[in-house]
């Protein structure tokens, strides 16, 4: 069953038109990414989904049900989840406490003890942030932040999670962590959208990549096919034949 | 006819005056990014510098107003710009409001020393009220005159935007003040300019209200409320919106006079005697519309703030409220009745401030209505709490609640400066208005009691039995109710509800994403807060003993939001420093030496002024600065010791006030040194171990730092990294 459906979305910015038409599906425990230039309007795009936009036109759909007039919260009570591109982390309060925000705002809506502490620290090892649970957020270092941002989407129990670049700032041992970590989840059937740069994590963890560029989606596929897709090649190297 | 003539003709010249204000409001807001909360007081202070030339040295109007206008107003904006507002940029919004607020109360105090408010002036319109006949109403020129006046501000001013080079900078600069500057705009000058034209046209706005208007420092200061109505239809961006909204404000104002009447005869409900102060609160509530209807803003991200308020610990606290009774109870013992009242004021308006805490320290949410709830809870212990009954300061704090919560749902939106504009509205509206009410009936059966046009006795709480009658009981009441209060915000901020504020501070986007309603949680903080106001208002009615409306005016309370800001409004520190600031400065230091009064009339505007270098607030470098003797058990050994013998000499009356006092100081200065005396050993410890390590490994980042960089590292980075030597020396180049 498809999961998340996004529709024939339009968002403008005044003259500019950020994503048109958009249409975008991510199942139930695969991967999808969602690549393109920056500006292609893939944050946008998230956006969109989570409530955060009003889109000009459209639909979101989750779980074939129309979740477009939902505002933000009520949306996450659906089981959607994300994290940010520019970190939007509760700077001053520690790791824990993060995750613990997160977990205790699900007991307005659910109660299944992910606020209890057996349940936060299963989410900190998970993430691998032991050591510096007690520490706060705004003295870690970028890569560290993601995966306090990751942890927390994780304590309101997503069904859908999507990653906004979650790999940039991170080293490349934490990258295959990450990895191994996003393959996991989907494993366990959670529908991940990851939007990402680092086109070896991509091609590695994603089933189904969507390409996007000037707010348009050029190319829907497997790895396999987008990495030989002409029009893809175009929009990231900027000609037609790049001679292979 | 005639009636409506007449009106249409005030409401017009309202208008006028209106636009005038709101426009230089809009040209500083757009080109230079501040909200200048002190326009109206700039221009109130041009009315009083012109009253001064024109009317006490008697000079002539064209060349007073010449000096007012041309001179000493653009020369104030100048000022104004390269002496504060200039090094405003890229502070917080929060700091900005701080700044502008306190600039409000500094002229505000300015104007009330130099010109002694209890004094009538003698003002007069300009042409000496002469005029013409127009359709057979009465036109005078200075009505007139206003009017032409507003339509050459408009004229002038979309020239001088858009076709002057001066006023085009002056756009760019708004934009993007670094790239206005390599564009070769010179954005300093177009920023003092900006600002001495605003002033300019503040100065003429409150001139021209002269001969209308008594001439009183805070009703000028406060009537540009009407013009920030006005600067907010037009978005605070566009002049003919401004213009627009000045008309609708005017009229609105005039007309309801004509068709109050008109309406009563139809509907009994406009004959009620609590719409009769209406009029003046029209602007506001326009205002308060006006800001509710804004299109909705896309959740904030992350704050840029960079506030620091670390966890308060238990202990700590408990410890500083026990010093804050002990303190309270001692000192009462030794001091005058009149000195006890000004003792228990600390704890009543530190309660007060205190209501900011939750509210703005840990939501982020700024209110400029804490004063105002504090006189609903001391009206509500007036009226609810007879004989001292402590069920009066239940009722407070649930009223106020109540009220806090209704007055919440329209701010929800809001943040920055239209949340600041929108209790003030609130404020302003009690202030011109319900306050001033006489008592009334609400659909014919609920009886509202205030301030009864006049004043209202508060009786002193009787608690299980234990009068509090007396001044040092009040006292005693004040710390024991401050510390009560201050440990529950402490324990608030401990607890799932105070990290969801703290949440919501740093990121509403994501707290959203993570499926918090965050109208819930903004609704019981507001109300939270109103009802904490409200304790404290009532506990400074029974201090008072009799309280009136003025005691709990916009401008009165906001002294309390900048000191509180200014001692740190994350902390129960910094709302204790509030109380004891306020105390200070309004009546125990004018107490002790009678020749500063005036001079402590603008000292909270000038400390707040001065606030930008440390948003963190004067508690928590207070606290950096006593740390050495925190640290160190001789120091607090000394100081215990010490301050015991202190007790000792002064209950046995062997040392009288003063030396009590001194030798307090003294002793508690003193134990800074002998704590790092004490406390020296252990960090030259630590300090010795970076150079003995030099030669052991040390971690990648702090190569060439701390030791040298040499080839063996090189090596190690490139093997770290995965690079070969091909590809650091560029073979692909070639």
């Amino acid at each position: 069953m498809a999961q998340l459906e996004v529709e024939d979305v339009i968002v403008r910015f005044g003259g500019h038109v950020a994503v048109d038409d958009v249409s975008v599906r991510a199942d139930a425990g695969r991967i999808t990414g969602l690549i393109g230039p920056n500006g292609a309007g893939k944050t946008t795009l998230f956006n969109v989904i989570t409530g955060l936009l009003t889109p000009n036109a459209g639909r979101v759909k989750l779980d074939d049900r129309d979740i477009t007039k939902l505002p933000p919260y009520k949306r996450a009570r659906r089981g959607i989840a994300r994290t940010f591109q520019r970190l939007e982390l509760f700077s001053v309060l520690t790791v824990r406490e993060n995750i613990a925000v997160a977990a205790e705002t699900r007991r307005s809506w659910a109660h299944d003890g992910a606020h209890k502490a057996s349940s936060i620290d299963a989410i900190i090892e998970r993430i691998g942030l032991q050591d510096c649970a007690d520490e706060r957020v705004d003295s870690l270092p970028t890569g560290q932040a993601r995966l306090v941002e990751l942890g927390r989407s994780l304590a309101s129990r997503p069904s859908v999670l999507l990653l906004d670049e979650p790999a940039s700032g991170q080293t490349e041992s934490e990258t295959q962590r990450f990895a191994d970590l996003l393959r996991e989840l989907s494993h366990e059937g959670m529908t991940v959208l990851v939007v990402e740069h680092d086109m070896q994590l991509v091609m590695s963890v994603c089933d189904t990549i969507c390409v996007l560029d000037f707010g348009r989606i050029i190319a829907t596929g497997t790895p396999e096919e987008i990495r030989t897709n002409d029009a893809v090649l175009a929009a990231y190297l900027g000609t037609k034949k790049v001679g292979a | 006819m005639s009636t409506f003539l007449t009106f249409l003709i005030t409401g017009l010249t309202t208008a006028a005056i209106y636009a005038v204000g709101a426009s230089g409001l809009v040209l500083t807001y757009t080109t230079t990014g501040v909200f200048n909360f002190a326009h109206g007081a700039v221009g109130m202070f041009g009315a009083f510098l012109y009253w001064q030339l024109r009317f006490d040295w008697g000079w002539p109007a064209p060349i007073a107003l010449a000096i007012v206008l041309l001179v000493m107003a653009p020369l104030f904006g100048v000022f104004l710009e390269v002496a504060i507002m200039r090094n405003l940029e890229g502070t917080s919004e929060a700091v900005r409001l701080v700044v502008s607020i306190s600039l409000l109360a500094a002229l505000v105090g300015a104007a009330n020393w130099i010109w002694d408010p209890t004094q009538n002036r003698f003002t007069a319109s300009f042409f000496e009220g002469k005029g013409f006949d127009f359709f057979g109403t009465r036109v005078t020129w200075h009505e007139a005159a206003t009017v032409l006046i507003a339509i050459a501000v408009a004229i002038g001013l979309r020239f001088v935007l858009y076709n002057l080079r001066a006023g085009v900078a002056m756009r760019a600069t708004v934009d993007d003040r670094p790239l206005a500057a390599l564009n070769g705009a010179r954005s300093d000058r177009s920023a003092m300019l900006a600002w001495a034209i605003g002033c300019s046209l503040a100065a003429l706005s409150g001139i021209l209200f002269l001969g209308t208007l008594a001439l009183d420092a805070g009703t000028l200061s406060l009537l540009i409320v009407n013009a920030y109505a006005a600067a907010m239809i037009g978005r605070l961006r566009s002049l003919p919106m401004t213009f627009l909204g000045a008309l609708i404000i005017g009229l609105a104002e005039a007309f309801w006079q004509i068709y109050r009447n008109d309406l009563s005869q139809h509907f009994h409900v406009f004959t009620s005697t609590y719409l009769d102060t209406f009029a003046s609160a029209i602007a506001v509530i326009i205002l308060f519309v006006v800001l509710w209807l804004l299109p909705n803003p896309r959740l904030r991200g992350h704050s840029r703030v960079r506030e620091f308020f670390p966890t308060p610990s238990l202990r700590g606290s408990l410890v500083f409220v026990g010093i804050v009774i002990a303190g309270a109870a001692f000192i009462s013992a030794w001091t005058t009745q009149s000195h006890q009242i000004d003792l228990a004021n600390v704890f009543a308006l530190g309660i007060i401030a205190l209501s900011l805490v939750p509210l703005t320290g840990f939501a982020g949410q700024v209110s400029l209505a804490s004063l105002s709830f504090a006189g609903i809870g001391a009206v509500t212990m007036a009226h609810l709490g007879g004989g001292g009954d402590p069920l009066g300061l239940l009722w407070a704090a649930l009223i106020c609640a109540g009220i806090g919560a209704l007055v919440a749902i329209p701010a929800l939106r809001l943040s920055g400066i239209y949340l600041a504009l929108a209790t003030a509205a609130f404020a302003v509206m009690l202030d011109r208005w319900i306050f001033n009410l006489p008592n009334f009936r609400v659909f014919g059966w609920f009886n509202v009691k205030l301030f009864e046009q006049g004043s209202v006795a508060v009786t002193r709480l009787k608690v299980f039995g234990l009068d509090t009658s007396s001044p040092r009981a009040q006292v005693v009441l004040g710390a024991v109710a401050f510390s009560l209060i201050a440990l529950f915000v402490v324990a608030l901020r401990r607890s799932r509800f105070g990290r969801r504020l703290l949440a919501m501070k740093d990121s509403e986007a994501a707290c959203a994403t993570l499926g918090m309603n965050l109208v819930g949680t903004k609704v019981a903080v507001f109300a939270l807060s109103a009802a904490i106001a409200g304790v404290g208002g009532a506990l400074y009615g029974g201090v008072q003993q009799s309280v009136n409306a003025q005691m709990f005016s916009f401008i009165n309370g906001l002294p309390i939001f900048m000191l509180a800001v200014v001692g740190g409004i994350g902390a129960i520190g910094g709302a204790f420093f509030a109380g004891i600031s306020l105390a200070l400065l309004t009546t125990i230091l004018p107490d002790v030496v009678p020749s500063l009064s005036h001079l402590l009339l603008i000292t909270p505007g000038l400390i707040g002024i001065s606030l930008g270098r440390n948003p963190s607030g004067a508690v928590s470098q207070i606290r950096e600065g006593f740390a050495p003797m925190r640290q160190s058990k001789v120091a607090l050994g000394f100081l215990a010791a010490s301050l015991t013998a202190i007790v000792v000499l002064r209950s046995t009356n062997t040392i009288a006030n003063w030396p009590t006092f001194f030798a307090a100081l003294v002793v508690l200065v003193a134990s800074v040194p002998i704590g790092e005396m004490f406390a020296h050993k252990a960090p030259a410890e630590v300090a010795e171990e970076p150079g003995a390590g030099a030669g052991a490994e040390i971690p990648l980042e702090w190569v060439g730092i701390t030791r040298p960089f040499t080839d063996e590292d090189v090596r190690q980075m490139d093997a770290a990294l995965g690079i070969s030597e091909v590809e650091m020396y560029g073979a692909a180049r070639s």
